[in-house]
């Protein structure tokens, strides 16, 4: 397969394999955050741990959106949905995450219209088709799914679509990196940057962690010889003493961005003062909502949504493993209260969390104890 | 509704469509119970219901799939499968060709294997109450003799074989929905898999030590079951796993793994490590079975795991599906 069996090749592994264990200081610890859950997934699922050297320590960032969006805003989301004249579409990885009284597919089966779609175009699609019922898109995701939020709000526009809304939780990932960055425990030494973000707001928006923090960003694909070769990157640049952007993801991501889906961002959202984080709290300038001109499509506007705010359960650890300082496998409820079947906490729920993919891929199903 | 109300319309249903098309001499009395001689043997039993939508799809359909998973379920427990009965219960309103088309299907799907379906019954249920048709299967079989299947007789050392390409009706049945704007040349690999596990057992009946299709939950979630029920590890080489690269490339899209996707026309057999050659050149001489392939070793650590181990030797821990498979964002 083009673009994918290239990036596999076990020859070019091992070698990169082979000439990360030859550049690292074997004095020396190396602590790496992979921003993306998609690079955290991609490396537990290639065993990537494993051809590394023992002092490279890989630490899973912020960036997988169901994990930071807080249980309030699902039982918002499942507050919309349990209006009798309304069908809430939602992506995938949405329909198993727990609100306060149950998760998506649950409050489905309890007879809720809640359907999957794999792009808002789809949800867009069944409100055409359901006249009669009011639509509403369940929309997460950093700047890699927003575009297509955007884009589907403009076609609604243009179709003159009345039965159709937005529930915007789309976060930006640059604040989500500043507040690790400022966090008082913070020791990461350098940054696989998100891919599929930059593929939307290109790399010049990391620039500030090389400039205001010293540490050195590589934004890397997801096949197991980009992360790989961003490692290596990582260390070349710890070992020089450099701190900057390096874009290793080049056949994909351009240094500007996207500039179409960028306008198209721009037109539909605006950015709101504050949002809250799971795990990390409240966070300025962090999250997107719909512009003013898109207020019919905004469903905080034309439904009275709760507002809910709901605490975290307290046993649960997921901002101290979003923000690198603890491993999945040493929160106190990891692969006991806490799993896929019954996640707890919402690392655990997305295949892209860090804790469900740490349990799938390198966790055996017995209790960890720290 | 009046097919299903037992009068006059139901018998019209039962002789003038059904038992026509499964004309047997078991049926032929259409009496109670179906009644057939057996000799002094072990008969293996299996039920199963079959909710499929679409009801027809690229491959096969609900028809086809009805009678092959129940022969597929008999035959990896080492039986030769011997009848089948049919239980339809259908929506009101069920077009006479959709379900004219299902029972030919059916009827098709045990000819081919050479058995009978002698017997069953029908429901017509309100409109709204099930999706136009779903199908319970009952299937009996003789169980070959030299044949003592099961994880307890798992050892250290034995290899997995795996009779195909996998991934294949799952992939079907998700594309077919029309929910993807994706395609792909691909179709349901449901089929019998009697004739290749009756070339395996011919060929090494000392050496199969246990049996399982790989349906709902795919071939992650039966190793799983077989390395929890026998206390062992499998050692899962995924270079080695037979995979159509366009149902690779449906999963890579999608974030699902194919290891988790149901399969309907393959098996998975762990055979001594000294007959697995044999038994591999057995299968792989039965058409359909080309693509066999040896996937596996079992080990005894870590007990009650499947490992992953990737082309460039890394490693990683495959469990069984949870819930439905569902496609991830990004």
């Amino acid at each position: 397969m083009k673009y994918v069996d290239e990036f596999r090749d076990p020859q070019l592994i091992g070698g990169v394999a082979r000439e990360i264990a030859r550049s690292v200081d074997p004095h020396r610890h190396y602590r790496i955050m992979e921003v993306c859950g998609g690079h955290t997934r991609a490396i537990y699922r290639h065993g990537l741990r494993d051809v590394l050297p023992e002092n490279i320590e890989l630490v899973h960032g912020p960036g997988c959106p169901v994990c930071v969006l807080p249980t309030g805003r699902v039982d918002d989301g499942l507050a919309i949905a349990q209006r009798d004249d309304t069908i809430l579409t939602c992506f995938g990885d949405m329909l198993r995450v727990p609100g306060t009284h149950g998760t998506p597919l649950e409050l489905k089966a309890r007879g809720a219209d809640i359907r999957m779609v794999y792009s808002p175009l789809d949800a867009l699609r069944i409100a055409q088709d359901n006249p009669a019922k009011h639509v509403c898109f369940f929309a997460i995701g950093f700047e890699t799914t927003a575009p297509s939020t955007a884009l589907t709000l403009l076609r609604a526009r243009t179709l003159g679509v009345r039965n159709f809304s937005v529930f915007c939780n789309h976060v930006t990932i640059v604040p989500g990196m500043r507040a690790i960055l400022d966090s008082p425990d913070m020791r990461i030494d350098g940054f696989v940057g998100p891919g599929h973000v930059a593929t939307v707001i290109g790399c010049r928006p990391f620039e500030f962690v090389a400039r205001d923090y010293g540490k050195p960003v590589v934004v890397a694909g997801f096949e197991p010889l980009d992360i790989l070769e961003a490692i290596l990157l990582i260390v070349r640049q710890l070992h020089a003493g450099e701190a900057r952007v390096e874009n290793q993801y080049r056949r994909i991501v351009l240094w500007e961005g996207n500039l179409a889906a960028l306008r198209a961002m721009a037109s539909a959202f605006e950015l709101r003062p504050f949002f809250e984080w799971r795990g990390l709290g409240f966070i300025s300038q962090s999250a997107l909502k719909l512009a003013p001109a898109f207020a019919d499509f905004d469903a905080e506007v034309r439904f009275r949504v709760p507002g809910v705010r709901v605490t975290d359960p307290k046993a649960a650890q997921c901002g101290e493993v979003l923000k690198g300082v603890l491993q999945p496998a040493h929160c106190k409820l990891f692969g006991t209260q806490c799993n896929p079947e019954h996640p707890v906490g919402a690392l655990m729920v997305s295949s892209e969390g860090a804790c469900a993919a740490y349990y799938r891929y390198v966790h055996r199903g017995e209790p960890v104890t720290a | 509704m009046a097919h299903g109300a037992g009068g006059k319309a139901s018998r019209r249903l039962v002789e003038g469509l059904i038992a026509p098309l499964f004309a047997n001499e078991t049926l032929a009395p259409l009496a109670d119970a179906a009644i057939f001689p057996v000799a002094a043997c072990r008969i293996a039993t299996t039920a199963d219901a079959f909710v499929v939508k679409p009801l027809r799809f690229a491959g096969g359909s609900i028809g086809e799939l009805c009678i092959n998973g129940t022969l597929n379920d008999l035959a990896v427990s080492g039986a030769c499968p011997r009848t089948i009965m049919v239980s339809l219960i259908l929506e009101a309103g069920l077009e006479t060709a959709t379900l004219r088309a299902e029972l030919e299907a059916m009827a098709a799907a045990a000819a081919r294997a050479g058995v009978a379906i002698a017997g069953g019954d029908t429901k017509v249920v309100e409109h709204g109450a099930c999706d136009r048709m779903f199908v319970t299967t009952f299937g009996v079989g003789v169980v070959d003799e030299r044949l003592r299947l099961g994880a307890q007789h798992v050892r250290k050392g034995d290899r997995v074989l795996l009779s195909g390409p996998i991934g294949d009706h799952g992939i079907t049945i998700l594309l077919a929905r029309g929910e993807l704007e994706l395609e792909a040349d691909l179709r349901s690999d449901t089929r019998s898999v009697w004739p290749m596990v009756r070339a395996l057992l011919d060929a090494v009946p000392d050496g199969v030590r246990w049996m399982r299709d790989p349906t709902r939950g795919g071939v992650a979630t039966a190793l799983n079951e077989l390395a929890r029920d026998a206390g062992c590890a499998i050692a899962l080489h995924e270079d080695a796993i037979p995979l159509r690269s366009e149902v690779r490339g449906a999963c890579e899209i999608l974030g699902l793994d194919p290891l988790h996707i149901a399969n309907e026309g393959q098996f998975l057999a762990v055979v001594a490590e000294r007959d697995a050659q044999r038994a591999l050149e057995a299968v792989r001489a039965v058409a359909g079975g080309e693509d066999a392939a040896l996937v596996g070793t079992v080990q005894s650590e870590p007990a009650r795991a499947v490992v992953g181990i990737t082309g460039y030797g890394g490693t990683r821990m495959i469990d069984m599906l949870v819930g439905d498979p569902l496609p991830r964002i990004c």
